[in-house]
Parts: C-alpha cells; sequence; structure tokens
C-alpha cells in the first residue's frame, strides 16, 4: 500500500540516508562542514544528533583525504557515503576516484569491494559564484569501475540513495542542486526500482527528449508547452548515466524515429555525445532526423548573470524538436 | 640528509653494537629480540636480496616488463616488517618485496604484476600485506582510512595484544611531496588513527635528490601535523626494528599515529628503465655500500660466533629461493581474458558484458578451422 507524503529533494535526501543509516550500522557519512551544520545545503541534518559523531564525521577539508580514507574504511568494511560540497570542487579528489576507487576491485581481482557513494550536488540555475554550478559528470563516466546516478523527483532521491548505498561497487550520485526544494510526492512504503533503469515519464509520439537531473523537469515544461501547440512529446528521464539504460531510449525511439538529447553539461565529449552515438549505431534505419544536442556551451560555466543565457531552457528544447520535426 | 646525533642507531657500519644515546628508549624493544631472530633478519634479508636480482635478470632476459630492485634497504624492509603482528595491517607502496615475503605473501605475485599478468597479485585477506601502490603517495590516505576503521571498530587500546591492530605504511621521499600524504598527516593527527607511517628515504625519486623534496630533514615533516617522529639508521636492522615495535606498541594502545624516517639508498636503479649513471656520483654509492645492512648484520653475527656453515646454509637458501622464482616465473600462462571484464564491478555490468561477449565472437572469427578448434 503507497505511503504517500509531500516533501521537498533536499528532505528526501535526508530521509533516505536516515533510512540506509538505521538499516546497516556500517554505513557512514563524511564530509566537510556535513556534522553540526548538517551540510551546506543541509541535506544532512540532524543525522549527527540521532547517529553521533563516529557515524556522521566531519573531515578535514581535503577532498582527495576524503575520498582516499573512504576506500581505506570501505576496506575495512565500512559503507562511506561521502559528500562533496560542491560540483567544481571535486577535482582534488580526482586521482582517488579515477585511480583509486574505480580501479580497487578490478586491482584485486573481486577480492575487495568498494560499497562507497559520493554525493555531488551538481548544476546550475542557482545564481552561485564560479565552481558552484557546474555539471562534471562526463569526466567520470568515462571511468571504468564507477556508477553514476542522478536523480529527478523527491521519490527518485528517497529510493535511489538507498539503492546506491545497497551497491557493492562504487556510486557516483548526482544531485541537481536546483531541484533540492520544489516539492515532490514520496511513496516510503513502495519498493526501490533498479538504480540503472531509465523511464519514460511522459508518454508521446513525435519525438523523444531525454535529460537527467534538473533538466529532466526542464523537458516537461517544453512538452506541455508543445502538447499546447499539437507537438506529442515523449519524455525519459535517464536516471543512470552508467552504465546507460538504452531500452527504453531504443524503444522510444523507434516509435517516435526522433530524438533529442538535452543536458546542462558542455556539450562536446559528454553524456549526450555518447547517447547520440550509440543511438545512431543501434537505431540507425528508426530514424527520421539526427540525434540533436542541446547543451551547455563550450565555454566555462559563465558568471551567474549570464547563467539562463547558458543553461538549455524549454526554448531551446522547443527549438531543438523544430529542427528535428523539420527534416 | 645525513644522520646525525638524533638519528636512532644500535649497530654500527662495521657491524658492533653501539646504541646511539637517542636510542635509548628504544632498547627494550632490541633487547627482546634473541640470537635466533638475528638471524633469521640476517636469512631474510639475504634471501629477499637474491631475490631481486633474480628478478633484475628475469626483467633483462625479456621475462619481466619491469624490475624496482629493493637492494640497500633490506635493513628498514625487514626490521619494520618483523617488528609487525599478525593483526597489523600493512599498506606498501612498490617496492617493499621483503616485507610481503615477510608477512607470508608469495612473492611470485610480484613477479606477476612485473610480468604484466595481473594488476594485483595477491589477496591482502590472507596476510594483511594490502595491494602495491603504483600512484605515489595514495596508499597513504588509504592506510589512514583503514586505521580510522580500526579505531571504530575499537580494534585498538584495549591492551589485548592478539587483537589490538595498527596500520602501517610505507612510502618514500618522493612521495613526501605529494599533497595525499600531507592530507594522510592531516586525517591521521585529527582521528588519532593507529597507525605508523614508515618512510623509506632512499635518497633519490628515480633522479632528483630528496634535497629537492624537502629544505628539513624529513623526519621533522609530520611534527607540525601534529604527528611525532623519529629518525632511524634505516640500514640498521636492529634499530629499524626496534624504533617500529615502540612506533607500533603504541599505535596498537591507543596513543595515536606516528612517523619514522628510515635514512637507506637506493643502490640499484629505480627501476630496471632507469641509469642512475647520468645523474649521481659514484662517491655517494660508495658511502652507503659501506654501510650495507646484510655486511653489516654478518660482522655482528660471526662476533656472536655464526660460522661459515650458517652462512653458507643461508646462502643456499637465497640461492634456491632465487630459483625457484625463476622455475615458476617461466611456467606462468597468460591471463584469461576474463580478468579484463570479470571484476571491474562487483555487479552485473551490461556494458561489459555486452563487450566481453563482443570480443569472444570477434576472436572466434580468426579460430583456424583446419586446425578444428573454435
Amino acid at each position: 500500500m503507497a505511503d504517500l507524503t509531500t516533501m521537498p529533494m533536499a528532505k528526501a535526501l535526508n530521509a533516505g540516508l536516515r533510512k540506509a543509516m538505521q538499516d546497516d550500522r556500517k554505513v557512514m557519512l563524511m564530509g566537510e562542514d556535513i556534522g553540526a551544520l548538517g551540510g551546506v545545503f543541509r541535506i544532512t541534518e540532524g543525522l549527527q544528533a540521532e547517529f553521533g559523531r563516529t557515524r556522521v564525521l566531519d573531515t578535514p577539508l581535503a577532498e582527495s583525504g576524503i575520498i582516499g580514507s573512504a576506500i581505506g574504511l570501505a576496506m575495512r568494511g565500512y559503507r562511506p557515503i561521502c559528500e562533496i560540497q560542491f560540483d567544481g570542487f571535486i577535482y582534488p579528489g580526482f586521482d582517488q576516484i579515477t585511480s583509486q576507487l574505480a580501479k580497487m576491485t578490478n586491482r584485486h581481482e573481486g577480492q575487495v569491494q568498494m560499497p562507497v557513494v559520493i554525493r555531488v550536488p551538481y548544476g546550475g540555475h542557482i545564481g552561485a559564484i564560479e565552481h558552484h554550478q557546474e555539471s562534471p559528470e562526463a569526466y567520470f563516466a568515462h571511468t571504468a569501475g564507477l556508477r553514476l546516478v542522478s536523480p529527478s523527483t523527491p521519490n527518485d532521491a528517497y529510493w535511489m540513495i538507498q539503492e546506491a548505498v545497497r551497491s557493492n561497487d562504487p556510486v557516483m550520485f548526482f544531485e541537481p542542486k536546483s531541484r533540492y526544494w520544489p516539492k515532490g510526492e514520496v511513496d516510503l512504503a513502495a519498493s526501490a526500482a533498479p538504480l540503472h533503469a531509465s523511464r519514460v515519464v511522459r508518454s508521446g509520439t513525435e519525438v523523444t527528449v531525454l535529460a537527467h537531473g534538473a533538466m529532466v523537469s526542464v523537458l516537461l515544461q517544453a512538452a506541455e508547452v508543445a502538447a499546447a501547440e499539437g507537438t506529442s512529446i515523449e519524455v525519459i528521464d535517464l536516471r543512470s548515466l552508467s552504465p546507460i539504460d538504452y531500452g527504453p531510449i531504443l524503444e522510444s525511439v523507434h516509435k517516435t524515429g526522433r530524438l533529442v538529447v538535452a543536458q546542462e553539461a558542455p556539450g562536446f565529449v559528454s553524456i549526450a555525445s555518447e547517447i547520440a552515438a550509440t543511438v545512431t549505431e543501434r537505431a540507425f534505419y528508426s530514424l527520421q532526423a539526427p540525434v540533436l544536442r542541446v547543451s551547455g556551451f563550450d565555454a566555462p560555466f559563465p558568471p551567474a548573470k549570464l547563467e539562463t543565457l547558458y543553461l538549455p531552457d524549454a526554448d531551446r528544447i522547443l527549438d531543438a524538436v523544430d529542427r528535428s520535426l523539420a527534416y | 640528509m645525513a644522520e646525525s646525533e638524533t638519528t636512532v642507531s644500535l649497530l654500527s657500519k662495521e657491524g658492533a653494537l653501539q646504541p646511539s644515546e637517542s636510542a635509548e628508549e628504544f632498547l627494550p624493544y632490541f633487547e627482546r629480540l634473541t640470537e635466533d631472530d638475528y638471524r633469521q633478519f640476517f636469512t631474510d634479508m639475504s634471501v629477499i636480496r637474491a631475490f631481486d636480482v633474480e628478478a633484475t635478470n628475469l626483467q633483462r632476459q625479456g621475462q619481466l616488463a619491469l624490475w624496482p630492485p629493493s637492494i640497500g634497504q633490506e635493513g628498514a624492509q625487514v626490521g619494520s616488517a618483523r617488528a609487525t603482528r599478525a593483526q597489523d595491517h600493512i599498506f606498501p607502496a612498490y617496492r617493499e618485496h621483503a616485507v610481503a615475503m615477510i608477512r607470508g605473501v608469495d612473492v611470485l605475485g610480484i613477479i606477476e604484476l612485473l610480468r604484466g599478468h595481473t594488476h594485483g597479485g595477491w589477496n591482502p585477506a590472507e596476510t594483511n600485506f594490502h595491494l602495491y601502490t603504483l600512484v605515489i603517495g595514495s596508499q597513504t590516505l588509504h592506510a589512514t582510512g583503514y586505521a580510522m576503521g580500526v579505531n571504530l571498530d575499537g580494534a585498538c587500546g584495549t591492551g589485548n595484544p592478539d587483537t589490538d591492530t595498527a596500520v602501517l605504511v610505507y612510502f618514500g621521499d618522493g612521495a613526501t611531496s605529494q599533497g595525499d600524504v600531507s592530507e594522510a598527516f592531516v586525517f591521521a593527527a585529527s582521528y588519532q588513527t593507529p597507525q605508523v607511517f614508515f618512510l623509506q628515504n632512499n635518497h633519490w625519486a628515480i633522479s632528483v635528490p630528496v634535497s629537492t623534496q624537502s629544505r628539513v630533514p624529513l623526519y621533522q615533516r609530520s611534527r607540525g601535523f601534529g604527528v611525532p617522529s623519529t629518525q632511524v639508521d634505516g640500514n640498521d636492522v636492529f634499530a629499524s626494528y626496534a624504533v617500529t615495535a615502540k612506533y607500533l606498541d603504541d599505535a596498537r594502545s591507543g596513543r595515536g599515529p606516528g612517523f619514522i624516517e628510515a635514512l637507506t639508498y637506493r643502490i640499484g636503479a629505480h627501476t630496471t628503465s632507469d641509469d642512475p649513471t647520468k645523474y649521481r656520483n659514484s662517491d655517494d654509492l660508495a658511502y652507503w655500500i659501506e654501510r650495507d645492512p646484510i655486511a653489516r648484520l654478518e660482522a655482528y653475527l660471526r662476533g656472536l660466533g655464526a660460522d661459515d656453515a650458517f652462512f653458507a646454509g643461508v646462502r643456499e637458501e637465497a640461492t634456491d629461493f632465487a630459483a625457484d622464482i625463476r622455475r615458476r616465473t617461466l611456467t606462468l600462462t597468460s591471463p584469461s581474458v576474463d580478468k579484463m571484464f570479470d571484476s571491474v564491478y562487483s555487479e552485473p555490468h551490461p556494458v561489459l558484458a555486452e563487450q566481453k561477449e563482443w570480443l569472444e565472437r570477434y576472436e572466434a572469427t580468426y579460430a583456424d578451422p583446419a586446425a578444428g578448434g573454435n
């Protein structure tokens, strides 16, 4: 039976983390300012008071140190969940993530598991200063050994964080910070959907559009506008960035013959590029138009006063939909 | 960075027992050793040197891609490794061949790593000797995290000598410049981890001298982080043992992390791809060869009455060990293609499953039908 409650994604993540910690005493949180403060976004609010200072660890300000010591803790049997404070602050930990965490199970030929979750608040639309609005997911998707997911709704956030913690592989959990506060329905009694499944979130017939994280709500907005103008758009929420679940995507493309992939990240060598290439390889004879990408520009994320020009909005999505339909 | 009056030493370079003043607090740890232990140390050092020579030969004969010899550093390694207890965990860099052997690792695993058969080579769960780490300094953080876990488990500071656990992490003078090593010191100090940082200062990071890494003696480095430290003559196996034993005891007792700088010298090349004649002079080498850890222990043992038969026996054991490594190296078979795909993830992964299947089908198209195979 459904147990529905309405809450923002930030609270859903907090509830999901609490549940994960209740379910397994080896689960622990570590990161900068996550204890008394509850994290700069308050995602871990109240958890240190509830679970104590040893399970909710305020760390020194050192991202490599956080990831590197989480690896050692995982070797000892713990399941650390690391918080990276902002997307643009992850790079000091890049070596430990890509050369150590990602490769550790492979180096051990399967004899060691790395159940480490790295939570990364990411993306724009929050009007913040440099390094606080980036979408670095492609760097990590390129590295074998990591799994990458990103929820777009409070319900997914609640369930996906628990599934990520249950995974015995390292999971990078990208949280769309512009979606932290809009409320949505969370079903606390449901069973978790598979972590790496993409999902059709709005059915349509003429064009398929897909995205992950905050961009999904932009697609839904665009689909609404298009529907009013008589165009039927199918919207897919990617949910998992590595591996990518191509089943629902290919099924949709076989039906619509057209695909637009959207993301906040720069387009060059990106998740959208990968999907465009793969769908072209696998659904060539179904396509009525080239797969189009709508991305951030290949420039550094601009000062916040320019972010609305940088980030794809519903109009840019609809422009791509029109271009696709024109073939 | 030569030794000074603060450097802890017990055995002079001539092999006489002459404890430095700074050795006083470590003497009780030395005094618990017996003559059998001395002989064991001698055998350890001799066997691993023979192994190193054999592995270098194997590389020169095209059997290994690369070899990083540990020749000259056996005193620091054997002394520190013999100070560990079974429950302790060791995180090596990639030159700790003697430590691996003493912990019970089949060192053919190191050969397999350097021959291109594996990225690992052994299962750390069997010996608590973790895998080699090739990115300089990364393992110091893994050790610190592991030690944080030991703390969380309450597995140190209980007074039980059989379960109280310490973590020992090895790294070199070059690694001290890496940010990860500094971060490891910060985390270790903040969380008071049961951990010993063991620096083998072999004076060279490939071709760059230690003076480029640090303008002050390296043992002083950790003190600014709040981690107490000692500099030891790393070519003195007794001093290396005694200092490490005390620091490990302190860690197991819940007194927090410590740092040991063992002064030693890389007698050989950084690896078989290196050419030290391009950057260092022979006087330096001669200075350190005079301080060889094996020769000085031999002198000490002879003074105690060890006879030629003992040394001949050790030589034979070392030769046999090396010959066995050579024999087994030459019988190693290529790894299965499974190794490339099967343990990238712990749980099933559709992309790798698909690519593995593709490769199998692709390779099958090259099968020779005349041979009747597939």
